[in-house]
């Protein structure tokens, strides 16, 4: 399988990408101290900052560093153009989804989708059926991630539609860049990233219940200092200027929602809420929640209140609902979508289960509602016990699995502990939806697998990130 | 049947409570095999309550309250007018389509013990899917012993299968889990029963499942006993679970630890268990 790097395209032609001309360049005359000197003050920066994450699973640490790797990525402005107006395309296919499934189901009228993939789907919620919500936005917030396999294609490998989280990093990968290398920096036109959290609090605000009395309260909702993102929390709530807030410190009175502050409650129009739908309320949901807020559910449903993403947006990014996005993104735009899923296997149905099963050491396997890299099987790097132990799970279970092809993930340079070297890179750009269209920030995270070989970027097993440039001419 | 509901529920806060907030699915709703001919529902503390539906048709009230009461006593009174209709639901509400109610949830999502036992105690057939519920509904009748002692409103299907006991609650969720998982949507259903010993006193409220069956739509079967719905049975509230059809979900703020007691009478106010009524004394 060739692999495509960024900075050198598909191996051996020795040829330097465009993008990449000067950072090659640099890269050359750069000798080893500068750039371990540069590493290290990397990790200073991000240990003052406090930038952590919790890996689930992992006694020994509960928080640690995320590996930031000094060298950036870059893409062309063309290529991002056509990224860019394909996530569009795509969240606002997304969004018109959601309204359609919560609200009139013309989808699965016109036969499009299975309708008992939705029903009986646990992140369908049925207490957003016929609920109209602002302006129709469901998805305030996606994290879509994409992956890249030659020039031309980049692949959407999944649609984040709950809480997706990493533009902390984005954000301080971008900073910390800066600081380490100002004048690789300035030798670049890169499109700024910093405006983020202006286009957020502005996307969040637009999307306020009709009040029309003051400037709308935002708050963000943390599920605590012990959930892994707590590090991202509370640092967007500090550059949006708004309270973080724990369920504790709200209530909810006659339908409204209120934040207790130290002058009185004080009313909230929209919550960016960080903790998941079934732990949202303890009245309506899990019931041994003590992450929510008991009667919120009402509150929303009286239209009180903006859920910043709307409860239920999980049907949307379920991995058995991504197999049918190109034909969705075709029924609600009419277009044909810019930017392809990859080929997938649904295991549901008896064929594709065959053939997935006869071809387990080549193919990707998921679980339907699995996250972040766990309960998943790479064929080509598993041990036989772990593919014989992906098969049995397969043939229990089948409709809770998908397969995919193992894809050459484009690679870029990477200072590892050999030197600089390629690792396999995907990308996460975040994309913002509001009153006024759809906003996306030019880049986005960009995860790296660091070990040789592998293609798992998650943090939660061993990836880390890039600062990602986008050129702007 | 006329039927007769006197339910309150009592509460005894610790220390006065500031706040309250409760959901309630009290409240039953006439179909074309029940009649409801009055209905009340009185908390004894000042308070808001605002009557709404839920997406599966039930009538919802939410209650809340500041106040700083020690305690908090519901009261709900009614009647309710049923004819038997052969367990066959009709005219019921709900924006839920039918493979909605296939779906697992924690409380009922069966383990291998209770997959093997669903396929046996059914012995399924396809083309027959209502006998294969009345087995089912019969089996779950004999080896489930009614028993209030072990299970609490949190105990999974697979946990009091395994213990072979449970209350109405439990032997609900193992119907609904069993018949799920042989592809027959079914929900599980909360409201009163008329005891047929004639017991007017009763400690709680009662449980049952519906399932749908080919041609005849939504059937009730009630495994606690044995029978298919009768007009002794006044329906409630609809869920995939308990927890979708629990008669009171709530919280608060403040007041410490709390006691419940409940006070049920369900009496068949048309004559004959009157006078048993008296009998009792």
């Amino acid at each position: 399988m060739p692999v495509f790097d960024e900075m050198n395209g598909v191996a051996g032609s020795g040829e330097v990408r465009a993008p990449y001309e000067q950072l090659k360049h640099w890269l050359a005359r750069t000798p080893r101290e500068l750039l371990d000197t540069r590493r290290s003050q990397a990790e200073l920066f991000f240990r003052r900052i406090g930038i952590t994450f919790a890996v689930y699973g992992d006694e020994a640490a509960t928080e640690r560093l995320i590996p930031f790797d000094i060298i950036p990525r870059i893409i062309m402005k063309k290529e991002w153009d056509i990224v860019s107006r394909g996530l569009q395309q795509r969240v606002k296919a997304l969004n018109m989804f959601l309204a359609d499934l919560y609200g009139k189901q013309d989808i699965l009228r016109a036969g499009i989708i299975p309708p008992e993939l939705i029903f009986t789907n646990p992140f369908y919620c049925l207490e957003m059926q016929g609920l109209k919500v602002p302006h129709d936005i469901y998805c305030h917030i996606a994290g879509i991630d994409l992956v890249r396999v030659d020039e031309e294609t980049f692949y959407v490998l999944e649609d984040n539609a709950r809480t997706p989280s990493g533009v902390s990093y984005m954000l301080e990968n971008r900073e910390v860049t800066m600081r380490l290398f100002p004048e690789l920096y300035s030798r670049h036109r890169i499109m700024p990233v910093e405006n983020y959290p202006d286009a957020l609090l502005a996307c969040l605000q637009s999307v306020a219940p009709r009040s029309g009395r003051r400037e709308p309260n935002v708050a963000v909702l943390t599920p605590g200092q012990f959930n892994s993102a707590y590090y991202e929390h509370s640092f967007l709530a500090d550059k949006l200027g708004v309270e973080l807030v724990e369920a504790t410190d709200l209530f909810v009175k006659d339908d409204v929602v209120y934040m207790r502050t130290t002058e009185g409650p004080q009313r909230l129009d929209v919550l960016y809420r960080r903790v998941d739908d079934e732990y949202l309320d303890p009245l309506v949901f899990k019931p041994d929640s003590v992450l929510g807020v008991p009667g919120i559910f009402g509150a929303y449903q009286a239209g009180n209140i903006t859920l910043a993403n709307a409860v239920g947006t999980g049907i949307a990014d379920d991995k058995a609902v991504y197999t049918y996005m190109p034909e969705i993104v075709k029924f609600y735009t009419g277009e044909e979508p810019i930017l392809k899923n990859v080929p997938t296997w649904r295991c549901r149905d008896r064929e594709s289960l065959a053939y997935v099963l006869d071809n387990l050491p080549d193919l990707v396997v998921k679980e339907v509602n699995g996250s972040g890299g766990y309960g998943m099987l790479v064929g080509p790097h598993a041990t036989k016990g772990q593919i014989e132990e992906f098969r049995h799970k397969l043939k229990a279970d089948p409709s809770n699995f998908i397969a995919q092809p193992t894809l050459a993930l484009s690679t870029c340079p990477t200072f590892v502990a050999s030197g600089v070297a390629p690792r396999h890179v995907d990308l996460r750009p975040f994309v913002l939806s509001g009153a006024d269209g759809v906003e996306i920030i030019p880049g986005g995270l960009t995860r790296v697998a660091l070990k040789e070989g592998s293609l798992v970027v998650n943090s939660s097993q061993g990836g880390g990130t890039k600062d990602t440039w986008v050129l702007g001419a | 049947m006329r039927v007769r509901i006197e339910h309150e529920t009592h509460y005894e806060y610790d220390s006065p409570i500031r706040a309250l907030i409760q959901i309630l699915r009290m409240t039953p709703r006439s179909y074309a095999g029940q009649h409801v001919r009055r209905w009340r529902i009185e908390p004894n503390i000042d308070g808001h309550l605002r009557q709404t539906e839920d997406a599966l048709g039930n009538i919802v009230h939410h209650f809340s309250a500041e106040s700083g009461a020690r305690s908090l006593s519901l009261q709900v009174s009614g009647e309710v007018e049923t004819t038997d209709t052969g367990g066959v639901v009709k005219g019921g509400v709900t924006r839920a389509p039918d493979v909605y109610f296939l779906r697992e949830t924690a409380l009922t999502a069966p383990d291998e013990a209770l997959r093997v036992f669903a396929r046996e105690a059914s012995d399924f057939k396809p083309d027959d899917v209502l006998g294969s519920m009345h087995r089912l509904n019969n089996r779950i009748n004999a080896e489930v012993t009614f028993d209030t002692a072990p299970t609490q409103v949190v105990t999974t299907a697979n946990e009091a299968f395994a213990m072979r006991s449970g209350v109405c609650q439990d032997l609900t969720h193992i119907f609904v889990a069993c018949a799920r998982h042989l592809g027959v949507p079914a929900r599980y259903v909360s409201g009163y029963f008329v005891r047929i010993d004639g017991v007017v006193d009763q400690d709680a409220g009662h449980a049952w499942a519906e399932a749908q069956v080919p041609g005849l739509g939504w059937v009730g079967f009630d495994p606690a006993n044995g029978i298919s719905t009768t007009d002794a049975h006044v329906r409630v509230a609809v869920g995939l679970d308990y927890l979708g059809a629990a008669p009171i979900r709530g919280s608060r703020w403040g007041g410490g630890g709390e006691t419940m007691a409940v006070k049920l009478t369900v009496e068949d106010a048309g004559g004959s268990i009157q006078s048993q009524q008296q009998n009792q004394g």
